[in-house]
C-alpha cells in the first residue's frame, strides 16, 4: 500500500569531491547525481538539448549573415527609437535585456525563499517574475509591430539581406514563445505555492504526487536559461 | 474531511529533516549578482551607443556576453554548487556546438565565394 519510491536522496553518504568525485559518481550504481533529484536532473538535460536548438538556430543565422552578398542591414539602426526628439539606438532591446535580467533576479529570490519555506514571499516574488516576463513579451510585441509596418518580411526588407528578416522572426519568435510558456509554468505553480500545496502535501492535478519547494527551483532554472538565451541574442544578434 | 486533517498538520510547521540539504544563500548574494548583470548590460549597450567598431567591439561584446552568462550559471543557477558530475554533463556537451561553428564558418566562405563567382556583386541571393 505505502509504496516507497525514492525521488531523491536524502543527504546521502557523498563521495568526495572534486575530480575523484566525478570519476566515482560516474562510475557508481543506480544514480549518477548524487544529490540532485530525478526533476532538476531532467530540466537541466532538458535545458541543455534547447542549447543545442538555439545554438542551431545562431549558427544558421551566422552562416546567411557571412554568406550573402547583399549587405545586412545594421541592428543599432533598425532598432532605433525617437524619444522626445532623439534618435536613440537599440534603446527598446535595452530596456527589455534590463527587464529580464530584473525578472530573473526576483526569480532566484523566489527560490530562496522557497527553500526557507515562506509561502508568501516565494509565490509573491514569482508573480512579479511573471510580471516581468510578460511586460518583456509585450515589448518584444511592439517590436515585431514595429517591423512588421517598416516592411519587415520573412523574405525581404527595405534596408538589405532578405535573410535579415528569416533569423530575426524565428530567432526572436522562439525565444518569445520560450518566455511565454515560461510565464504560464510561473504563474502555475506560484499558485500552487500561494495555496499551501507543498506545505500540506496536496497531491498534483495530473502526477497526483506530492510536490516539494524544489519545484520552485526547477521552475527557476528554465527561466534562468530563458534570459541566458537572450544573452547570447542580444550580443550576437543585435549587437553584433 | 480528509483536507482538514492534512491542513492541521502542515501549516507552519517546518520539517526537521531532509530540506536542510540545501545550502541557504543570503540574498544580498543575489542582489550582488543582479548588479553585476545590469553593469555588464548597461557596458555592452554603451559598446553599441559610442560606435564602437571593429575588433574592440567584437571582443567587448564576446567578453560581456560570456561574463553575463557565466553569473547566470553559476549563482542563479547554483551550477557553482553543484558536484562535478552534473557540471560536466551539461557545461562540456554545448562545446560541440563550436564544432558546428567551425564547420561553418569555411561553409559560408564557399557560399560566398560561388556566389561572387557566378553571380558577381549583384544584389540578389
Amino acid at each position: 500500500m505505502a509504496q516507497v519510491v525514492q525521488t531523491h536522496s536524502e543527504k546521502p553518504h557523498l563521495p568526495p569531491d572534486g575530480r575523484q568525485g566525478f570519476v566515482s559518481d560516474w562510475a557508481s550504481d543506480q544514480q549518477v547525481f548524487k544529490n540532485v533529484s530525478w526533476g532538476k536532473a531532467m530540466m537541466w538535460i532538458f535545458l541543455l538539448s534547447d542549447t543545442f536548438i538555439f545554438g542551431c538556430f545562431l549558427i544558421a543565422y551566422m552562416t546567411a549573415r557571412m554568406s550573402t552578398v547583399v549587405p545586412w542591414p545594421n541592428p543599432s539602426e533598425v532598432f532605433a527609437l525617437t524619444i522626445a526628439g532623439h534618435e536613440i539606438p537599440l534603446i527598446l532591446i535595452a530596456i527589455m535585456t534590463f527587464v529580464l535580467i530584473t525578472s530573473s533576479g526576483t526569480m532566484a529570490m523566489a527560490v530562496n525563499y522557497g527553500y526557507r519555506r515562506d509561502r508568501r514571499m516565494t509565490a509573491l516574488l514569482m508573480l512579479v517574475t511573471a510580471i516581468f516576463g510578460a511586460t518583456f513579451v509585450g515589448m518584444q510585441a511592439f517590436e515585431w509591430t514595429k517591423l512588421i509596418h517598416e516592411g519587415v518580411r520573412p523574405w525581404e526588407n527595405p534596408w538589405g539581406a532578405a535573410q535579415f528578416g528569416s533569423t530575426f522572426f524565428m530567432i526572436t519568435g522562439f525565444h518569445g514563445t520560450h518566455v511565454t510558456i515560461g510565464v504560464i509554468f510561473l504563474l502555475i505553480i506560484a499558485r500552487k505555492v500561494w495555496r499551501g500545496d507543498f506545505d500540506t502535501e496536496r497531491r498534483g492535478f495530473f502526477t497526483s504526487r506530492k510536490g516539494r519547494y524544489e519545484i520552485v527551483e526547477i521552475t527557476g532554472l528554465y527561466w534562468h536559461f530563458v534570459d541566458l538565451v537572450w544573452v547570447f541574442i542580444f550580443a550576437f544578434f543585435y549587437l553584433w | 474531511m480528509a483536507q482538514a486533517t492534512v491542513e492541521t498538520s502542515g501549516h507552519g510547521a517546518v520539517p526537521a529533516s531532509g530540506e536542510a540539504e540545501h545550502q541557504q544563500h543570503p540574498i544580498r548574494l543575489y542582489l550582488v549578482v543582479w548588479g553585476l548583470l545590469f553593469v555588464l548590460s548597461i557596458c555592452s549597450y554603451m559598446v553599441d551607443y559610442f560606435g564602437v567598431q571593429g575588433l574592440w567591439r567584437w571582443s567587448l561584446i564576446i567578453v560581456f556576453m560570456l561574463l553575463k552568462a557565466g553569473l547566470i550559471v553559476a549563482f542563479f543557477m547554483h551550477m557553482a554548487w553543484e558536484r562535478l558530475a552534473l557540471i560536466y554533463a551539461i557545461l562540456l556537451p554545448p562545446l560541440a556546438v563550436l564544432v558546428f561553428v567551425a564547420l561553418m564558418v569555411p561553409e559560408a566562405h564557399h557560399t560566398l565565394l560561388t556566389r561572387l563567382a557566378f553571380f558577381g556583386a549583384t544584389p540578389g541571393n
